[in-house]
C-alpha cells in the first residue's frame, strides 16, 4: 500500500481528525457541554458570541454551544443507524438478487428502480410525512432511500464473482449457497461497501438536517443541527447571525469530513473506482 | 549530402509522482531526404516519446530537457510555439498508434481530414471536401464519399489506419512519422499499409520514420534502421548491414530472435527486462542484460561512434574490441 | 436500426417504472396516520357523518380497490382536494408550478453559466490556483446544506449590504405582477414591456436562484472537470494538435465539444437535486412554489398536496431522465448510428 501517498494526503488526515472530534464530542456531550442545553436564561436571551457563551444564545437564553454539541449526537446517531440499516438490508437484497438471479433478481431490481425513480430527499420527505414525526421514522425514511445504492453495489459484485473460478471451486467442494456467498464472495465486496457507506454518511446528515429544517423529523426540544438553523432562520433578517452560522457550519464540516475520507478510501481501496483527481 | 532532419542529444524527462522518469537519453540521429528510417525497440524504449518530441508534443509533466532538432535549416526546439503550428501536420506529420482512438469519435472522418486542408492550404470547405475524397481514394478506401460521412466506430481498424495516413499526408509533409502503423492489424492488411506508405513516400519524395517493435516490418520496408533500448539509441545502420553484421549486443540479440519470414511475427524475449527509467543508473542501460558487459559500461554512457560506412554503434565493448576505444 | 431500438427500449422501461412510482405513492398515503374522512368532515361531525364520508371516499373498500380508484383518478387528472385551501389540488398546482419552474430554470442557468466554464478552465489550467479554488468549491458545495447557503446569503446581501429584498416572495408587495402569459414573471414582464415588474422580479429571483444554483453547481463542475481532463489526455486531442490545429482551438473546440456530451447525462441527476433543493429554498425565501405548498400542507396534515407533490416530482424525474437518455443518444454518434 502506498503509505507515502497516504501520509502526503494531509487533508484526509485532517478530515479523519474532524470526524473523530465530532464523534468524541457527541459521545461525551453531557460532560463536555458547559451548560444544560435546555436550560433557559432570560437574562442573556439573544446574546451574541461572548466568553461565557462562545456561540451565543437563543431566544430563551439557552447556550448554543451546548445545544450544538448535544445536537451532534442526534445527527450522528441518525446517520449511523440509517446507514447501518440500509447497508444490511441493501446488501442482503443485493446478494440474493445477484447470486440467485432469475425472478428474485427481477423483483429486487424492479423494486430498486421504483425507489430510485424518486429523488432521494423527496422520498425521505414523503416517508417521514407518511409515518409521522419521530426520530425512528426519520431513520427508517433515510435508510429506505439508501437501500438501492447498496443493493446495486452488492448485486454487481455478486454477478462478477459468481462467474469466477473461485466460486466454481467452492461449489464443487460442496459448500452450500449461503456459505459461498458469505465466506467466499462477500470479502470482495467489503472495500466498495466501506467507501459507499462513508460517503452515504454525509448524505444522511444532510437529509436529516434538511428534513428537520422544514419541520419534519426531529422535533423540539430535542436539538438537531438543521432544526437549530430553522429556529435561527427568522433572526437572520434582524441581524442575529450566530444562531444560523454555527449549526450550519457544523453540518458542513462533518459532511465535508466524511466526503473527504470517503474519497481517500476510494482511492486507496478500490483503484478501479478511481476517477481523475 | 544535407540531411532533412538532424537530431542531437535529445533528452526528455517526465516528473511523476514516484520520481523523475528519464524516458529519452541523449538520442542523436539523422534522416535523409526520401529515405525510410526504421526506429526499432521493445515497448518502453522511448520510440514514441522521441517521435512526439520531434513535433514538440511533450506536455507537463514531461519536458524536453535538452537537445537540438534541425529541420529545414531551423532548430525546432528554439522556435516559438506559434510557429510550430506551421510545422505540425504541414511539414512534419505524425501517424499515431492505435488509429481508432486517434480519431475524434464525434466528428465524421471526412470532416477531420477536410479541416486540415482548410487550415494548411487555405481552401474553401467545398474544395477541401473534394480534396478529402481524392485523398481517401489515394489511400485505398473504397466508396470514399460514403465513408467520409461516417464516424470512426463505423470503420474497420485497417480503414482507420488509412484515414490517419490520409490526414497525415493531406498537406504533403516532407517528413512523415508513422508510430506502429501495423500493430494490431492482421498480416495482410499490415502488408497493404506498408505498401501504401512506401508508395506515398516514393510519390511525394517525403522521408518516413517508421517506428515499430517488429523487425520483420523493418526488414521489408526500411532503408536504414535505428535501434533503441531503454531510452538510449544504441545502433544505427543501413538495413542490410544491421541484419548481416549487427555490432551492439542488444541488436545482435534482437536479430537472433527473428523468426522465419514465413511465420507470424513474434519476438522471443531477450533475457531480463527493460530497466526502469525511473532514476536510472548512469552508464549503459543494457548493462544488466548484456553478456559482454564491462566495468566501464556501468559508469559511463557509451557514445555513438562510427563503425563503418553509415554505421554507428554506442557500446564500450565494441570500442574495446575494435581497438577504437579512447583509453 | 440500432437507434430506433434504443429509443423503444427506453420508452418501454418507463412504463413499469411509472407504475412502481404510483404504487409507492399510494402506499405512502395509505399508511398515513389519521383519517382523511375525519379531516374532511370536520371535528364537529357525528360518527355517522364520518362513516358516510368514508363510504363516499371509498375508504371502506379493500386495498387493491382503493389503489385502482387512485390510479384511475390520476388518469382523470383528479388529484383530490386540499383541505386547507378547499380547492382541488390540481388547481393549486396550476397556480404554483410557474413559481417553481422559474426558480428551477434560473438556478439551472446560474449553475451552468458558472459551473461549466469553471470546470473547463479548471481542467485546462490544472493544478493552478484557479483549479484548487474550483475543486474547493466542488467539494465544499456538496457539503453545504442549501438552507444554510440561502440564509448566509440573506444575511450578507439583505441585512449587511441591503442589496437584496426581504424574503417575502417573488415580487415586491407594491408592484403589480405582469399579465400572466407563462406564469414566469421575468418572461411575462419582459414580453409585455413591464419594466418595474421585470426589475422587481429579477431582484427577488436573485438570491433564491444563487442559492439553489450554487447547490447544484458542485456536481456539475466536478464532472465537467473530470471529463475534460480525461479528454485532454486522449489520443485524438493529441493527434489534432499534431496535425497543426492550434492548441486553443483543440481545447475549446474538439475537447470541449466531446466533454459536453457526457455532461448531458448529468442533467437528469441535477434535476433531482433541483427538485429536492426547491423544497428547502422555497421555504427559506417564502417562494410560493410547489415545494412551499407541499411543506405548509404538511403542518395541517393535509394529505392531498403532499402525495400529489411527491408523485409529480417522481413523474417529472422519470420523464426528465428519459429525455436525457434520448438526447444523449442523439448527441453521441456512437449510439445514434449503431
Amino acid at each position: 500500500m502506498p503509505w507515502r501517498r497516504l501520509a502526503r494526503n494531509r487533508l484526509s488526515f485532517a478530515a479523519l481528525g474532524a470526524i473523530l472530534v465530532v464523534t468524541v464530542a457527541a459521545l461525551l456531550a453531557p460532560w463536555l457541554a458547559p451548560y444544560d442545553p435546555d436550560e433557559p436564561d432570560a437574562a442573556v436571551a439573544l446574546a451574541s458570541v461572548s466568553v461565557r457563551h462562545p456561540l451565543g444564545t437563543d431566544l430563551y437564553g439557552r447556550d448554543q454551544l451546548s445545544r450544538l454539541i448535544h445536537a451532534g449526537r442526534v445527527d450522528l446517531l441518525v446517520a449511523l443507524s440509517a446507514t447501518a440499516i440500509a447497508l444490511t438490508l441493501g446488501a442482503t437484497l443485493g446478494a440474493a438478487a445477484g447470486y440467485r438471479g432469475g425472478w428474485v433478481d427481477h423483483l429486487v431490481m424492479r423494486g430498486v428502480d421504483a425507489v430510485m425513480a424518486f429523488p432521494a430527499f423527496i422520498l425521505a420527505l414523503a416517508i417521514t410525512a407518511a409515518l409521522g414525526n419521530s426520530t425512528a421514522n426519520v431513520v427508517a425514511a433515510i435508510a429506505l432511500t439508501h437501500v438501492p445504492i447498496y443493493t446495486r453495489l452488492i448485486r454487481g459484485e455478486m454477478l462478477k464473482a459468481r462467474e469466477t473460478e473461485y466460486a466454481e471451486a467452492a461449489r464443487t467442494v460442496g459448500n452450500r449457497p449461503h456459505q459461498i456467498v458469505l465466506y467466499h464472495l462477500f470479502p470482495n465486496c467489503v472495500p466498495p461497501l466501506i467507501v459507499q457507506a462513508t460517503l452515504a454518511m454525509g448524505f444522511a446528515i444532510l437529509t436529516v438536517a434538511a428534513l428537520s429544517f422544514i419541520g419534519l423529523g426531529i422535533q423540539p426540544p430535542q436539538s438537531e443541527w438543521g432544526q437549530m438553523t430553522a429556529e435561527g432562520a427568522g433572526y437572520v433578517v434582524s441581524g442575529e447571525w450566530w444562531l444560523v452560522l454555527f449549526p450550519g457550519f457544523a453540518i458542513m464540516l462533518t459532511v465535508l469530513a466524511f466526503n473527504l475520507v470517503g474519497d481517500t478510501l476510494r482511492d486507496l481501496l478500490d483503484p478501479r473506482m478511481r476517477g481523475v483527481r | 549530402m544535407s540531411e532533412l532532419l538532424e537530431v542531437h542529444d535529445l533528452t526528455v524527462h517526465f516528473a511523476t509522482e514516484d520520481g523523475l522518469v528519464e524516458a529519452v537519453d541523449n538520442v542523436s540521429f539523422s534522416v535523409r531526404p526520401g529515405e525510410i528510417l526504421g526506429v526499432v525497440g521493445e515497448s518502453g524504449s522511448g520510440k514514441s516519446v522521441t517521435a512526439h518530441a520531434l513535433l514538440r508534443l511533450i506536455r507537463p509533466p514531461g519536458r524536453i530537457v535538452r537537445g537540438e532538432i534541425r529541420f529545414e535549416g531551423a532548430d525546432l526546439l528554439a522556435l516559438p510555439e506559434a510557429r510550430m503550428g506551421a510545422v505540425r501536420g504541414a511539414r512534419i506529420a505524425l501517424v499515431f498508434q492505435s488509429p481508432r482512438t486517434a480519431l475524434n469519435p464525434v466528428l465524421t472522418v471526412g470532416r477531420q481530414i477536410a479541416r486540415l486542408y482548410e487550415l494548411h492550404q487555405h481552401v474553401a470547405p467545398a474544395e477541401a471536401w473534394r480534396r478529402t475524397i481524392e485523398m481517401l481514394t489515394l489511400v485505398g478506401i473504397a466508396e470514399p464519399e460514403r465513408r467520409a460521412r461516417q464516424y470512426a466506430h463505423q470503420l474497420s481498424g485497417g480503414m482507420c489506419q488509412r484515414v490517419m495516413i490520409a490526414m497525415a499526408i493531406a498537406s504533403s509533409p516532407r517528413l512523415l512519422i508513422a508510430d506502429e502503423p501495423t500493430t494490431g492489424l492482421d498480416v495482410s492488411i499490415a502488408a497493404q499499409i506498408l505498401d501504401l506508405l512506401r508508395a506515398l513516400g516514393r510519390r511525394t519524395g517525403a522521408s518516413i520514420v517508421l517506428i515499430t517493435h517488429d523487425l520483420g516490418v523493418v526488414a521489408e520496408a526500411c532503408d536504414r534502421v535505428a535501434v533503441m533500448h531503454a531510452g538510449q539509441l544504441v545502433e544505427i545502420a543501413d538495413v542490410h548491414t544491421l541484419f548481416k553484421r549487427p555490432l551492439h549486443p542488444y541488436t545482435q540479440a534482437l536479430v537472433r530472435s527473428i523468426p522465419r519470414i514465413d511465420r507470424e511475427v513474434a519476438m522471443e524475449p531477450i533475457p531480463g527486462a527493460v530497466p526502469s527509467l525511473l532514476a536510472p543508473a548512469p552508464g549503459c542501460r543494457y548493462a544488466d542484460r548484456c553478456a559482454r558487459v564491462l566495468e566501464v559500461c556501468r559508469r559511463e554512457r557509451p557514445v555513438l561512434r562510427a563503425a563503418g560506412a553509415s554505421h554507428e554503434v554506442a557500446c564500450h565493448a565494441v570500442e574495446v574490441e575494435s581497438g577504437t576505444a579512447v583509453r | 436500426m440500432g437507434f430506433g431500438r434504443y429509443v423503444l427500449h427506453r420508452l418501454l422501461l418507463v412504463v413499469p417504472t411509472l407504475f412502481g412510482v404510483t404504487l409507492i405513492s399510494f402506499t405512502l398515503v395509505y399508511v398515513l396516520p389519521g383519517n382523511p374522512a375525519l379531516v374532511k368532515a370536520g371535528s364537529l361531525a357525528t360518527p355517522e357523518h364520518v362513516a358516510a364520508i368514508e363510504r363516499q371516499m371509498g375508504l371502506d373498500r379493500p386495498v387493491h380497490v382503493q389503489y385502482w380508484r387512485y390510479l384511475t383518478g390520476l388518469l382523470r387528472a383528479d388529484l383530490g382536494e386540499s383541505s386547507s385551501t378547499g380547492r382541488p389540488v390540481l388547481e393549486d398546482f396550476r397556480q404554483r408550478v410557474p413559481a417553481t419552474l422559474e426558480l428551477t430554470l434560473a438556478s439551472l442557468l446560474v449553475a451552468a453559466a458558472i459551473g461549466i466554464p469553471l470546470g473547463v478552465l479548471s481542467a485546462v489550467h490544472r493544478d493552478t490556483a484557479l483549479d484548487h479554488a474550483s475543486r474547493l468549491v466542488g467539494v465544499g458545495g456538496v457539503a453545504m446544506p442549501s438552507f444554510w447557503t440561502g440564509l448566509l446569503l440573506l444575511y450578507v446581501f439583505f441585512y449587511l449590504l441591503g442589496v437584496a429584498p426581504p424574503p417575502l416572495g417573488r415580487i415586491a408587495a407594491d408592484v403589480v405582477p405582469p399579465t400572466r402569459l407563462t406564469g414566469l414573471y421575468v418572461i411575462d414582464a419582459a414580453v409585455t414591456g413591464h419594466g418595474t415588474a421585470l426589475l422587481s422580479a429579477l431582484h427577488h429571483l436573485m438570491l433564491p436562484a444563487l442559492t439553489l444554483g450554487f447547490a447544484v453547481m458542485a456536481p456539475l463542475t466536478r464532472m465537467v472537470r473530470a471529463t475534460m481532463l480525461e479528454i485532454l489526455e486522449s489520443d485524438y486531442v493529441k493527434a489534432a494538435w499534431a496535425a497543426g490545429l492550434p492548441r486553443r482551438r483543440v481545447i475549446y473546440g474538439d475537447a470541449l465539444r466531446n466533454a459536453l456530451i457526457p455532461v448531458i447525462t448529468l442533467l437528469g441527476v441535477i434535476f433531482g437535486f433541483l427538485m429536492a433543493g426547491n423544497v428547502v429554498v422555497e421555504m427559506v425565501f417564502a417562494w410560493p412554489g410547489l415545494g412551499h405548498y407541499a411543506v405548509t400542507s404538511l403542518v395541517t396534515k393535509d394529505a392531498g398536496p403532499i402525495q400529489s407533490f411527491v408523485l409529480f416530482v417522481a413523474v417529472m424525474y422519470v420523464l426528465v431522465n428519459l429525455s436525457v437518455d434520448l438526447l444523449y443518444g442523439l448527441a453521441d454518434p456512437r449510439i445514434r448510428l449503431r
